[in-house]
């Protein structure tokens, strides 16, 4: 498909129903630092959609304007064809409710064990009697394979485990949308594999929709049905994995092959090389 | 599920311990007689001047402290202040013409109730009135009646010289 | 010349800045007090953590604050011969001032930064962010326990202060330096008033509203980094001491 910097991709019908997610011309800076330029992205339903990009394009960011967690400058947020936005704060957290995150480092809470970190949203929104809760958390765990350490604490587990264990919880109330932050971060080959599992499994299983943010490009090649690379506060490819790995593109090539020098340069601005070196040294 | 009993119990403990201490601090440090229960009874007493008496202030008869100042108020009718003492039960055989002054308690303490009992064989009971006050001793009072005095003896003064010479 | 008055108006705005910011913050946990008093569970672990983990620290230095204040008052009673006074002027001493302030002062620096680092820490590890996803609002779940904890637990902690300090008091006073035990504490009850104890309770919750406060506001608004959190800390000691003396002299101005 369109690997050029501006994708109205799928000319997308009026109705959301196709689309869990979608972004209009977003424009959104920090401190006079513009992070995002117009942008916008589809995220189809019932997909898993990668999200990628060099570090500090503002993926978590994207993460946070889908959420509800910062508001854009300019543009619409729709999610489920709703601007997120425009609602208040009892509608902002009961589309939340329909959403489980995934966290770069699981952000479990320290003073409750597996179990309990699990059973927490249940406990917040629900009047489930104790055993429902039980049998909910249970199976939840079963499905990340960790229901043996439910009695185990957050600083006891590894970061995998802590990271399935997140997992399980943002599934724990049977959300629509399911959203990753660099879930693979930081994880071993096993880990990651698991994982990978877990994401695609879920997604197909429960027929929810996945957004993976993440810099694997690899990994998550092997999972996602749609990818869209951002670059520079903009969005600068989108399609299927094997569409990418196609593309002539060259900020694509450079980030799928993992080139050091290209449109991202490998040097961060400097004056001329040889001026700074020979000329530095006459300094009062 | 979670191990709270040690935190139900450590907490219950330091609450207890809480308000004990703020028990202790009200009941064995501060001068509330508890003993002023409901045996106590009211009599009355109408001033012309009560200084710096104020409610709550102790009424004592030979040093000792058998009641409060319960109320201060005022007699349009009379023009006098009314002040309502609360005497303490046991204290029932107090002669109904003891009278009531105003002292202050050390050069410049706070003011109290002083009775002196007089020689009477009815006592006094709840809602009698001392007909015998001496009011406050005022200051201000004190010095020009000193200087009212002074100037007195002043005229005879010069009178003296004048029919010696 | 410019640039000093520049940063000095800069550092004014941003004072008033906070100052705003905090006030609009104990707003909002006011406003959740009513309904938060009902997750008892909470704030009972909370009560635990501010208020019966400081006991130790309290009582100890109740009992030497007590014992210093004993030795003092004594050797300065002596020189106007009123050595039996020390009753009461150590317990009017604790009671409306020392008792307050000390035990404020204390719970700043052991209760007030394990508040602030502990809602500093789930800040900087996304959890606050974690559960506001997850549709659970921090004031309420985290926040606000931990405030109402402190806020409760300060006037205990107060009078278990005063009353262990007149305990000091009397260990040195008469079990040391000779003052007749009688004496001491029947001019202590005819001179102190309930209004005393009153002053020294109210002045004690007035303190343990303040400090927690700071205390979870400045964690809960920390940099989400190892320095942020480290500066909540400090900041919460800091401010939590110099508010509770402004108040204290404000507090007594007015009750006096």
């Amino acid at each position: 498909m369109s690997s050029t910097p501006n994708p109205a991709a799928g000319a997308s019908p009026a109705a959301g129903a196709e689309h869990v997610a979608r972004l209009h011309g977003v424009h959104y800076a920090v401190d006079a630092k513009p992070i995002f330029r117009g942008l916008d992205i589809a995220i189809r339903r019932g997909e898993v959609t990668a999200i990628m990009g060099p570090s500090g394009t503002g993926k978590t960011t994207l993460l946070r304007l889908i959420t509800g967690q910062i508001m854009a400058d300019a543009g619409q947020v729709l999610v489920d064809g709703r601007d997120v936005a425009r609602l208040d704060r009892r509608a902002l957290y009961a589309l939340r409710r329909r959403m489980g995150m995934l966290f770069q480092n699981g952000a479990l809470l320290t003073d409750l064990d597996v179990f309990e970190n699990v059973a927490f949203p249940l406990r917040e929104h629900t009047r489930l009697p104790e055993r429902l809760i039980r049998n909910v958390v249970l199976t939840k765990l079963h499905a990340v394979g960790l229901r043996g350490a439910a009695q185990l604490y957050p600083q006891q587990l590894s970061g995998g485990m802590a990271r399935r264990v997140a997992l399980a919880r943002s599934i724990a109330m049977d959300p629509d949308i399911l959203i990753y932050d660099e879930p693979f971060a930081g994880l071993d080959p096993i880990s990651m594999g698991v994982v990978l599992r877990l994401i695609r499994q879920l997604n197909d299983a429960l027929g929810i929709s996945s957004i993976v943010v993440t810099h694997d490009v690899r990994e998550v090649s092997q999972i996602a049905n749609m990818s869209y690379i951002l670059s520079d506060g903009q969005l600068v490819a989108s399609g299927t994995p094997s569409e990418l790995q196609k593309s002539p593109d060259e900020v694509v090539r450079q980030f799928i092959e993992g080139l050091a020098d290209g449109p991202v340069p490998f040097h961060y601005p400097a004056p001329d090389y040889y001026e700074e070196l020979l000329g530095g040294g006459a300094q009062p | 599920m979670r191990p709270s009993r040690a935190i139900d119990l450590s907490t219950g403990l330091f609450v207890l311990l809480g308000f004990a201490a703020i028990l202790f601090l009200v009941t064995q440090i501060t001068n509330r007689e508890f003993s002023l229960g409901s045996t106590a009874y009211r009599v009355q007493a109408q001033f012309e001047n009560i200084g710096g008496l104020k409610a709550g202030a102790p009424v004592s008869m030979s040093g000792v402290t058998i009641g409060r100042v319960e109320n201060i108020g005022f007699d349009m009718d009379a023009l006098k202040a009314v002040v309502t003492l609360r005497i303490d039960g046991r204290y029932d055989r107090i002669p109904q013409d003891s009278d009531a002054s105003i002292f202050t308690a050390g050069l410049l303490g706070g003011q109290y109730i002083g009775i002196t009992p007089g020689g009477a064989e009815e006592y006094l009971h709840d809602g009698a009135r001392i007909e015998f006050v001496q009011d406050a001793i005022v200051l201000e009072n004190l010095i020009s009646k000193y200087l009212f005095s002074q100037a007195g003896k002043e005229p005879a003064a010069e009178a003296a010289p004048t029919t010696q010479e | 010349m410019n640039g000093l008055a520049a940063e000095l108006f800069a550092n004014a705005r941003d004072f008033v800045g906070t100052v705003g910011a905090t006030t609009r913050f104990f707003g909002r946990l006011i406003a959740l007090t009513p309904s938060g008093l009902l997750r008892f569970r909470l704030i009972v672990e909370q009560v635990y953590n501010a208020g019966a983990r400081s006991l130790v620290i309290i009582m100890t230095c109740g009992l030497f604050v007590g014992m210093v204040l004993g030795l003092q008052a004594y050797e300065l009673l002596q020189r106007f011969g009123s050595e039996d006074a020390l009753g009461t002027g150590a317990a009017l001493a604790l009671l409306k001032e020392l008792g307050p302030v000390v035990t404020a002062l204390l719970f700043a620096g052991r209760a007030g930064t394990s508040l602030a680092s502990e809602l500093g820490l789930m800040r900087a590890t996304d959890q606050l962010s974690a559960m506001e996803i997850m549709a659970v609002d921090p004031m309420r779940r985290v926040v606000l326990p931990r405030f109402l904890g402190g806020a409760i637990s300060v006037p205990l902690l107060t009078a278990v202060f005063i009353a262990i300090g007149l305990f000091g008091v009397q260990l040195v006073g008469v079990q040391f330096l000779g003052v007749d035990q009688g004496s001491f504490w029947s001019q202590m009850r005819g001179t102190v008033e309930l209004d005393d104890v009153a002053e020294g309770l109210i002045k004690g919750s007035v303190f343990g509203v303040a400090c927690s406060l700071i205390a979870v506001y400045e964690g809960y608004n920390a940099q989400p980094t190892a320095e942020g959190v480290g500066r909540a800390t400090t900041r919460t000691v800091v401010i939590s001491a110099v508010l509770t003396l402004i108040l204290d002299y404000i507090l007594t101005a007015i009750m006096l």
